[in-house]
């Protein structure tokens, strides 16, 4: 490719994939081998004033902010022209909706990392992936907002839907265009970058509970009843993450 | 006809000394681990006291178990289940830890470690959750044997219908203690509560578990359960309970609090229940309606019918006949001197009491009555109408019928023995059984449950039928264990395999070597 780096390679072809590899065989491993560390990890227990308002908020704009990506990313710019939608209409949802979310993830995120670092019983429970994850989410969530008020709400605008969305979907098509995301603003590339990074991090992290979200709740019987199986034990070794002698940090 | 079967407890609480060995034992077994330190699936509460966690009775401010709604339908009373999926990011009804006390530990260190000074070094308590010093506020047994008096008393919810002279003379003269295990109950709310369904309640033996694999630490079984005996687990992020030790229960041993409880106080066996009725005894409109409702769900195991069926629905002949040596089911159901534990929470708990009567029987005494006179003592009972509301808000949701029925009944148990040991039967007036709704023969047969009943007769706990268990269990040691030079020195069965009276299948299996 004319023009692109080896570097430019590896952080927007390699990194993407590498990242994607991670996450797919990542959480296979841990759900063929850490059920039990499967949790959300709740600290509710140790403090609940900070984490009614901070939990809530930092979630419901979080939904937001990635229905947002969903429409924004994922739908390419042709669809929305194609059912009516004119760009300067679309720009002003993004952004009116978009800091929407901000605002919502600002607020939650102060409170709910605030509320880590600060109150020691929560800093307690925290350990070194969590504290790694916390950073990289601190990191994703400013690039993201900066330009979504500074940028789309207050400047001028930058249509990344015409360079950031066409190299994500080319990832999946098998040809990202690497022009089109080196040649973005730093702010969008550092966003892109971190949040590839979590991506990788996802299965060894506390965020695996995203995937329990308990929707099948709505619909089963209330009382469960299981029969008391003969299972066999686990192979030795794949037991993975057990009851923790005393003394043993987290 | 669905016939299913339950282990289930009765605990006489005239016998309870409050000694805690049944708690201590079970923390040793179960919770002696990091992030359980406050954990305890047995506990002992003194009554009239605030409980553990704090104030956990009170469901207006917990919104733990069932309730109905405007059609008369079982709902939990924390709400529908769409409401706590939207709730889920924080769950409102959940006690935090200092309803329970933080729990502490003591800087042991320094007094080993401290440099030669003018005072003697002391140990300071330090927070369990965060390594700091820390001041002791609260704990499990914070107000044991009243402690803190009418100040910490008066947060006992059960006082809540009770004026305020009759709590103060009441605390004068009355108190017991509560022992507390999971109620593994007919009608769990904390299953219902849980959106993973992690929880569930085991078909062959009732016991409710939860899958420690499968849970998400969602935490709303903890703030489901009505008596918080699900326990939040602050270093898996895990729910856990009180297991009935289901390891033990399978074997045929009683539960390891039963096993060591010094007053003997408690008695495990087989329940049958209908369950087919279990949702509409729930549903009954009246909650004063719901001991009764619970008995009618229990199925008598020396009716032919109910053997028969559940014959053909697949229990196994030696667990029908242990149904029917159940001393539970002569306390709860035969004699009708077990009361469930705050029916009004509707989850038909399986883990009933003998109200105490001492304290009864003091007061008497104390108030002039003979209390060898069984008409005297039974209008005494009548007249002490403030421990029976008090009992009757623990056992039968505020109907203080049933729980002086109860004590009559113990009474005449007491009396009559009493009679016959210093040989003055005649004494005995001749209607005294008839006046507490019992024939001689019950008496008899409670006086035998109540004060002789041995350790086989007090525990009658068939085995599981593991042999399918077992034989995979067999395999995995050959594969994994067995192997030349291996863990294990496993042998194969080499014997004969048989089948006993009961219908259980023995393998023969080869002694080890060397043993």
């Amino acid at each position: 490719m004319n023009g692109v780096s080896a570097w430019q390679i590896f952080v927007w072809v390699a990194l993407p994939y590498l990242a994607l590899g991670i996450f797919v065989v990542g959480h296979i491993w841990r759900w063929r081998y850490d059920q039990f560390g499967w949790t959300s990890r709740s600290t509710q227990l140790q403090e609940r004033r900070l984490l009614k308002w901070g939990a809530p908020i930092f979630h419901y704009g979080t939904f937001a902010a990635i229905g947002g990506h969903v429409i924004g990313v994922l739908i390419p710019e042709t669809w929305t022209r194609a059912i009516g939608i004119p760009e300067p209409v679309y720009h002003w949802f993004s952004a009116a909706a978009g800091t929407l979310a901000a605002v919502l993830i600002i607020i939650g995120v102060v409170i709910l990392a605030g509320r880590r670092l600060l109150v020691p019983r929560v800093r307690a429970t925290t350990s070194t992936v969590d504290y790694v994850t916390l950073i990289l989410l601190l990191l994703v969530i400013a690039t993201g907002i900066v330009p979504t008020v500074f940028v789309n709400l207050l400047g001028h605008g930058y249509d990344y839907r015409t360079t950031v969305a066409l190299w994500f979907r080319g990832l999946f098509s098998g040809s990202p265009d690497v022009r089109a995301i080196a040649t973005a603003p730093i702010v969008y590339q550092v966003h892109a970058a971190a949040a590839w990074l979590i991506w990788a991090l996802w299965p060894f992290s506390r965020l695996v509970h995203a995937w329990s979200a308990p929707v099948w709740y709505l619909w089963r019987p209330y009382i469960v009843y299981r029969s008391r199986v003969a299972t066999p034990p686990a192979e030795p070794g794949t037991s993975g993450r057990r009851w923790r002698k005393i003394g043993v940090p987290y | 006809m669905r016939v299913m079967a339950q282990v289930a407890m009765v605990m006489n609480l005239d016998k309870c000394i409050g000694c805690h060995t049944c708690s201590v034992t079970c923390k040793q077994t179960w919770t002696n681990r990091p992030g359980t330190e406050y954990v305890y699936f047995n506990n002992v509460e003194t009554k009239p006291g605030a409980g553990y966690p704090r104030r956990y009775e009170d469901q207006e401010q917990w919104n733990g178990g069932w309730t109905l709604d405007r059609k008369g339908r079982l709902q939990l009373r924390a709400g529908g289940r769409a409401r706590r999926l939207l709730s889920i990011f924080y769950n409102p009804n959940l006690p935090t830890i200092d309803d329970y006390g933080d729990p502490w530990t003591y800087d042991y260190e320094t007094l080993i470690d401290a440099p030669p000074g003018k005072l003697t070094p002391s140990a300071h308590s330090i927070s369990a959750l965060t390594g700091r010093d820390m001041r002791v506020r609260w704990g499990s047994n914070w107000e044991d044997d009243l402690a803190g008096g009418p100040e910490s008393a008066a947060a006992d919810p059960n006082l809540a219908g009770l004026g305020e002279q009759v709590k103060l003379a009441f605390e004068q003269v009355f108190m017991f203690y509560l022992p507390r295990i999971c109620e593994h109950c007919l009608n769990p709310s904390c299953v219902a509560s849980c959106p993973s369904g992690a929880m569930y309640k085991r078909e062959e033996d009732g016991i409710v578990l939860v899958d420690q694999d499968r849970c998400r630490g969602w935490r709303f079984c903890v703030s489901g359960c009505p008596y918080k005996k699900v326990y939040f687990n602050h270093r898996t992020g895990k729910a856990e309970k009180c297991t009935l030790c289901f390891p033990r229960i399978e074997s045929g041993q009683p539960t390891i609090c039963s096993e060591t409880c010094v007053g003997r106080l408690r008695y495990l066996g087989l329940m049958l229940y209908d369950a087919d009725k279990v949702t509409a005894a729930a549903a009954t409109t009246d909650p004063r309606g719901l001991y009764e409702a619970q008995l009618s769900v229990f199925l008598d195991p020396d009716d032919p019918r109910v053997r028969a069926a559940a014959a053909a629905q697949g229990i196994p002949a030696d667990w029908l006949e242990a149904a029917r040596r159940s001393p539970v089911y002569a306390l709860i159901a035969r004699h009708k001197v077990a009361l469930p534990l705050h029916p009004e929470y509707r989850t038909l708990p399986m883990v009933w009491y003998i109200p105490p009567l001492s304290p009864v029987a003091d007061t008497v005494s104390a108030a002039g009555y003979d209390a060898d006179d069984p008409d005297q003592v039974f209008a005494a009972i009548d007249a002490l109408r403030v421990p029976a509301d008090y009992l009757a808000s623990l056992f039968t949701a505020g109907d203080a019928g049933p729980v002086r029925r109860v004590l009559r009944t113990l009474m005449a148990v007491r009396t009559v023995m009493r009679a016959r040991q210093l040989g003055t039967g005649d004494a005995v007036p001749a209607g005294l059984a008839a006046a507490a709704g019992a024939s001689m023969a019950d008496l008899d047969d409670l006086y035998r449950l109540l004060a002789i009943a041995k350790y086989d007769e007090r525990f009658v706990i068939p085995p599981a039928h593991a042999e399918d268990a077992g034989r995979l269990m067999a395999q995995h040691e050959q594969l994994f264990c067995a192997q030349p030079g291996g863990p294990d020195d496993f042998h194969p069965p080499s014997g004969e395999a048989f089948r006993d009276d009961a219908g259980r299948l023995h393998l023969g299996l080869s002694p080890r070597s060397g043993s």
